[in-house]
């Protein structure tokens, strides 16, 4: 029962973040380069259309349910293994969710990337 | 990718690590916090090191919608995995703490990473044509 609770709540955690990520990436992609916008509205204009966009807002919601999630998990799971096996399997369902979510092309060398910092994350949180 | 939008992905990952190496110690200061004594969690708005801590971490959210903006998602999250890296460092160099031969060799392979997706593109999402068409449409024509 506590294996399965905590791979459940890890798994929890996971989903939450990487929801809380393309929606994120998403609506930074409708709104356009916030640097750009800056230079030509000003930072007013920055913050009316980031605040003004339901999908970074539900971002923010997913962001806030993978917090409850983590400390929940925490509550009945050990940190040293939440926490890497949460970031790390977060960065391989980012690369999966981003392909077919948010239609980017992730080619060998990102694969890579994401496969090599799964594992440095891990080794790292030791 | 211009030169300012390696300063901001480089921002991205010091202000992540410095927040989080600011809120460690900040906690540290303060002492474990008991489930029945949870008020005492309020007390840590008071601690200078949680209060430079939010701020940072404020400055990270910012910066990370930024480069969102104009970056592929799986893009961003690999390149700014030097955090984790500069958290190990920040925790070996000011927390004393023990940094062993696992934690070197996950340095090493998130460096790597980092460095394989930093060399290639950067945007490839079908909805950054719609992004960039926005903004031109915003400035007039003016970008």
């Amino acid at each position: 029962m506590t294996y399965l609770a905590t791979w459940g709540g890890i798994a929890a955690i996971v989903t939450t973040a990487t929801a809380g990520d393309v929606l994120q990436s998403r609506a930074m992609k409708e709104i356009g380069d916030l640097g750009v916008i800056r230079k030509l509205h000003g930072i007013g204009e920055v913050l009316r259309r980031v605040l003004s966009s339901p999908r970074f807002m539900f971002g923010l919601l997913f962001m806030a349910l993978t917090f409850f999630c983590l400390m929940a998990t925490l509550s009945w799971a050990d940190l040293s293994i939440v926490g890497p096996a949460s970031a790390s399997l977060t960065f391989i369902a980012n690369a999966f969710a981003a392909r077919i979510l948010l239609k980017e092309h992730v080619d060998q060398r990102r694969w890579l990337a994401a496969l090599f910092v799964f594992g440095g994350v891990v080794l790292l949180a030791r | 990718m211009t030169f300012r939008k390696y300063l901001i992905l480089a921002a991205v990952a010091i202000f992540a690590a410095c927040g989080d190496f600011c809120l460690a110690r900040g906690m540290r200061q303060l002492g474990p916090v008991a489930l029945s004594n949870w008020q005492r969690l309020f007390t840590v708005v008071f601690s200078p090191w949680i209060l430079t801590g939010v701020c940072l971490l404020m400055l990270f959210f910012s910066t990370y919608l930024s480069s969102l903006s104009w970056a592929d998602l799986t893009y961003v999250l690999p390149a700014t995995a030097l955090s984790y890296v500069l958290m190990a460092l920040l925790g070996k160099l000011f927390l004393h703490e023990n940094v062993t031969a696992s934690r070197w060799l996950g340095i090493a392979l998130i460096t790597i990473g980092v460095g394989f997706v930093a060399s290639g593109r950067s945007l490839t999402s079908g909805y950054a044509n719609l992004a960039n068409h926005k903004t031109v449409l915003s400035s007039g024509g003016k970008e």
